[in-house]
C-alpha cells in the first residue's frame, strides 16, 4: 500500500497532525477535538485513554474514515489519507458493541472482509479457520452470533477485523462490555496477538488499568486535548500536569508553594509549615504555588513521636485484599490516602483514631507544574 | 407459553392462570370469529348454493360455481368439459397487475422509507404524517381524480401539448397504465410504513462494520441491510399484493371493461338482478385459496430456510 515512503514521517504507522474536528457549526458546535497530534509507529500497541466524552471513539472514527476533520491531517504510512473512504483504508474496526452482522454465521462474518477483497475461496477458507483458532473459535464456526456469549462475540468480531490483515487495528474499548475475569484473560491474549500478529493495534479505552497493563504507548486525553503521551511508566511516574497525576492511578495532590529551585530538585513549602523535595514537571519559579502529587504507595506511617513530614490523624482504614489504605486526616481538615501492602506490614497497621506522622520515600514527589 | 404447566408442583396455580388468561383472551376470540372466520364460512357455504334468478340463493347444495368457475361444457351444457379459460385469464393478469404494482411499490417506497428512517428523530414523524395525508380522502374520490388528471383533456396531456412536447394527447384511461397508476397510488403506504419501521431498527453500525471490511455501498446495501430489513419488505408486499390482487376501484375506474381484474368479476356476481352470489362466492374461495397455499409454501420455505441456517 506505501510503495514510496521518503517521507519523514515514514516510520510513524499512523501519523495524526493537528487534527480538530467540531460537530455542528464551526462557532458554536461541539468541539470533540481540539488540535490532537500523535505519531503511532508499527507494531505498536497504542492507547487513547481519558475520560467519558474527551474524544476517543470521535478520533479513532477519524482514522477509520467515518468522520471528516474539521482541520488538520492523517497520515498512514507517510501517505495522506483524507480522501480516501473507510472501505478504501487499509485499516480494520473492532466496534464497542460488535456489529456482527446477525443474519451470517460466524464464519460468514469472518469471511466478509477477504470476499470482499476478492481474496480466492480457497484462501478465504484458509484465513477464516486460522483467524478463528487464533480466538479460539474454531468450533463455533457455523454458529450465528446470537447463539454466542458476549465474550465469544467479542472475539468473533476481533477474528473479522484481523482475518483481512490489516495494517493497523482500531479497538473501541471492546473490553468493556466483559466481566471482569473475561476482561482480565482477554487483555492478556489482546497483548499476544499483537505481538504475534506485528498489528498496529490503537485500542482506546478509559479504564487506566487496561491501558497500563498492555500498551506500548499511552496517550492520555482531556477535553479533546492530549494530555501526555509516553510509556506507562512515563505516565504513572512523571506525570506532566495535575490530570494526569489525578487520572492514572490513585495519588495525592497537596498544595505547595515553590521555596527555591535547584536543578532537577524544588524545596516546597506544605501549608502546614513542613518543607519537601519534589521533582519538577516542567519549569518551576520560586515564589509561585503548584501541586505536589504523591501515591500512597509512597507515604509511610510512623508514630507520632517519631520525625515525619506531616501528622494527622488515621480516619478509616479500608482492606483492598493485598493492601490497606488508611485513610488520614490532616489538621486542616484534608485527608491522604496511604497504602500499605497488608502481608508484610500488618503489625505496623494504625487503627482508625491514632494519631500518626506520615513520611515520604525520597524521590518520589513530583510537582506539577500546570 | 407451555411452559406453565411443566412444573410438576406448579400444575394447579398454572392451570387456574390458564384459565383466567383465556377469559381475558375471549374478546379476541369473539372478535376474530365474528369478524374474520364468520365471514369466510358463509362465503364458503354460498359457494355449494343454488343460485336465485333475482339474486340471492336456494338452500340446495350444488357444484355448479366450481363447474362454472373451472370447465366449459358449451353454450347448452352438453359437450364434455375443457379448461375454461375465460376466468382463469382474468385471475392470471390479477396475478401479474399485482406483482407488478407490489414492485413499483417497492422500488419506489423502499428509498422513500429508507429516506424518513434516516432523517433526524424530530423531522421523521413530520415526513410519516406527509405521506398519509393524501389516505385522508375517500379512496372512490382519489381514484377518480386520478382518472380526471390522466383523461386526454386532462390537465398532463393539457400541459404536454401546451408546451409542445406532444401534438396529440396520449391514453392513458383505460390501459393496464392507468390501473398500475392506481394501483400504485392507492397501497404505496403500505410498503412505506412496515419498510420504515424496519430500516429505523437497522443498526447502522452494521453498515459501518461493512464500509469498514472493504464493501462499497451496494455491496453493503444487498448483503446486509436488504437481509436485516427484509421481514419489513415482506410485510410491505404482502400487504400491497392482496389488495391489489383483489381491488377493484381502481380495474374499474381506470382500466375500464379491457382491464377487468378479479375484484370487478366478483362485485359484478354481487351487483343487482344480473349478479349470481354462489358464483360470486366461488370466485372469492378459489382467491383464497389461491392466496392460502402461497403463503403457506412460502412459510415452509422460510421455516426450512431458518433450520438450514442454525
Ligand atoms: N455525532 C456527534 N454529534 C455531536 N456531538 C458529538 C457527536 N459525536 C460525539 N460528539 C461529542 O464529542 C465529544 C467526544 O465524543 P466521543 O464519542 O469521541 O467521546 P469518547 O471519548 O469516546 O467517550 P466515551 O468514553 O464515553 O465513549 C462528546 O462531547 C460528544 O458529545
Ligand atoms: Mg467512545
Amino acid at each position: 500500500m506505501n510503495a514510496e515512503t521518503g517521507n519523514p514521517s515514514a516510520a510513524a504507522a499512523v501519523e495524526v497532525r493537528e487534527v480538530e474536528k467540531v460537530f455542528g457549526p464551526p462557532t458554536t458546535g461541539a468541539r470533540a477535538l481540539a488540535g490532537v497530534s500523535l505519531n503511532i509507529l508499527d507494531n505498536e500497541f497504542f492507547t487513547l485513554l481519558g475520560p467519558s466524552g474527551c474524544g476517543k471513539t470521535t478520533l479513532l472514527r477519524i482514522i477509520a474514515g467515518f468522520e471528516t476533520v474539521t482541520s488538520g491531517r492523517v497520515f498512514l504510512f507517510g501517505d495522506e489519507i483524507e480522501d480516501l473512504p473507510p472501505n478504501k483504508r487499509p485499516v480494520n474496526t473492532v466496534f464497542q458493541q460488535y456489529a456482527l452482522f446477525p443474519h451470517m454465521s460466524v464464519a460468514e462474518n469472518v469471511a466478509f472482509g477477504l470476499h470482499r477483497l476478492r481474496h480466492p475461496k480457497a484462501e478465504v477458507a484458509k484465513r477464516v479457520d486460522e483467524a478463528l483458532d487464533l480466538v479460539q473459535l474454531g468450533e463455533f464456526a457455523a454458529r450465528r452470533p446470537s447463539q454466542l456469549s458476549g465474550g465469544q462475540q467479542q472475539r468473533v468480531a476481533l477474528a473479522r477485523a484481523l482475518a483481512p490483515r490489516p495494517k493497523v487495528l482500531l479497538l473501541d474499548e471492546p473490553l468493556s462490555a466483559l466481566d471482569l475475569k473475561l476482561r482480565q484473560a482477554m487483555r492478556v491474549e489482546l497483548k499476544s496477538l499483537q505481538e504475534e500478529t506485528g498489528i498496529t493495534f490503537i485500542f482506546v479505552t478509559h479504564d487506566q488499568e487496561e491501558a497500563l497493563t498492555m500498551s506500548d504507548r499511552i496517550a492520555v486525553m482531556s477535553r479533546g486535548e492530549v494530555q501526555q503521551i509516553g510509556t506507562a511508566h512515563d505516565i504513572y511516574d512523571r506525570p506532566r500536569n495535575r490530570f494526569v497525576a489525578d487520572f492514572i492511578g490513585e495519588t495525592n495532590l497537596l498544595d505547595v508553594t515553590v521555596e527555591n529551585v535547584d536543578d532537577g530538585s524544588v524545596a516546597c513549602r506544605l501549608q502546614d509549615g513542613g518543607l519537601l523535595q519534589a521533582t519538577p514537571s516542567g519549569e518551576a519559579a520560586a515564589g509561585t504555588a503548584g501541586h505536589v502529587s504523591i501515591r500512597p504507595e509512597q507515604l509511610v506511617l510512623v508514630p507520632p513521636q517519631e520525625p515525619a513530614l506531616m501528622q494527622g490523624v488515621v480516619d478509616r482504614l479500608i482492606y483492598l485484599g493485598t493492601d490497606n489504605q488508611h485513610l488520614v486526616q490532616l489538621a486542616d481538615g484534608s485527608e491522604i490516602r496511604v497504602r500499605t501492602q497488608a502481608a508484610q506490614q500488618a503489625e505496623k497497621d494504625f487503627a482508625p483514631g491514632d494519631k500518626v506522622g506520615i513520611r515520604v520515600n525520597p524521590g518520589t514527589a513530583r510537582l506539577l507544574v500546570d | 407459553m407451555a411452559g406453565g404447566v411443566s412444573s410438576s408442583g406448579g400444575h394447579s396455580v398454572s392451570s387456574a392462570y390458564a384459565a383466567v388468561r383465556n377469559w381475558l383472551l375471549a374478546p379476541s376470540w369473539i372478535t376474530i370469529a365474528i369478524f374474520m372466520l364468520g365471514p369466510v364460512l358463509l362465503m364458503a357455504v354460498y359457494s355449494f348454493l343454488t343460485k336465485e334468478f333475482r339474486g340471492g340463493v336456494l338452500w340446495e347444495f350444488s357444484l355448479a360455481s366450481y363447474d362454472q368457475f373451472f370447465f366449459d361444457r358449451g353454450l347448452f351444457g352438453d359437450e364434455p368439459p375443457k379448461l375454461h379459460w375465460t376466468y382463469l385469464a382474468i385471475y392470471l393478469r390479477s396475478f401479474i397487475q399485482a406483482s407488478v404494482a407490489t414492485l413499483l411499490c417497492l422500488a419506489i417506497g423502499f428509498p422513500t422509507a429508507y429516506f424518513i428512517a434516516t432523517r433526524p428523530a424530530s423531522t421523521r414523524m413530520v415526513w410519516l404524517f406527509l405521506i398519509t395525508i393524501p389516505y385522508w380522502v375517500n379512496l372512490l374520490i382519489r381514484t377518480v381524480s386520478m382518472k380526471f388528471l390522466i383523461r386526454d383533456t386532462g390537465p398532463i396531456n393539457e400541459w404536454l401539448i401546451s408546451f409542445g412536447l406532444l401534438e396529440a394527447p396520449i391514453k392513458m384511461v383505460n390501459t393496464d397504465f392507468a390501473v398500475q397508476l392506481g394501483l400504485f397510488y392507492s397501497y404505496l403506504p403500505f410498503m412505506v410504513l412496515p419498510i420504515y419501521a424496519a430500516v429505523e431498527r437497522y443498526d447502522f453500525a452494521l453498515s459501518e462494520a461493512a464500509a469498514d471490511l472493504y464493501a462499497d455501498r451496494w455491496t453493503t446495501l444487498w448483503l446486509v441491510l436488504l437481509p436485516a430489513v427484509r421481514p419489513g419488505i415482506i410485510a410491505g408486499c404482502i400487504l400491497v399484493f392482496v389488495p391489489s390482487l383483489g381491488a377493484f376501484l381502481a380495474p374499474d375506474l381506470l382500466g375500464g371493461a379491457k382491464n377487468f381484474m378479479i375484484g370487478s368479476l366478483i362485485e359484478e356476481q354481487f351487483k343487482g338482478a344480473a349478479g349470481n352470489w354462489p358464483f360470486g362466492a366461488a370466485c372469492a374461495m378459489v382467491l383464497l385459496t389461491m392466496v392460502l397455499v402461497a403463503v403457506f409454501l412460502y412459510a415452509r420455505q422460510q421455516a426450512a430456510n431458518a433450520r438450514g441456517g442454525g
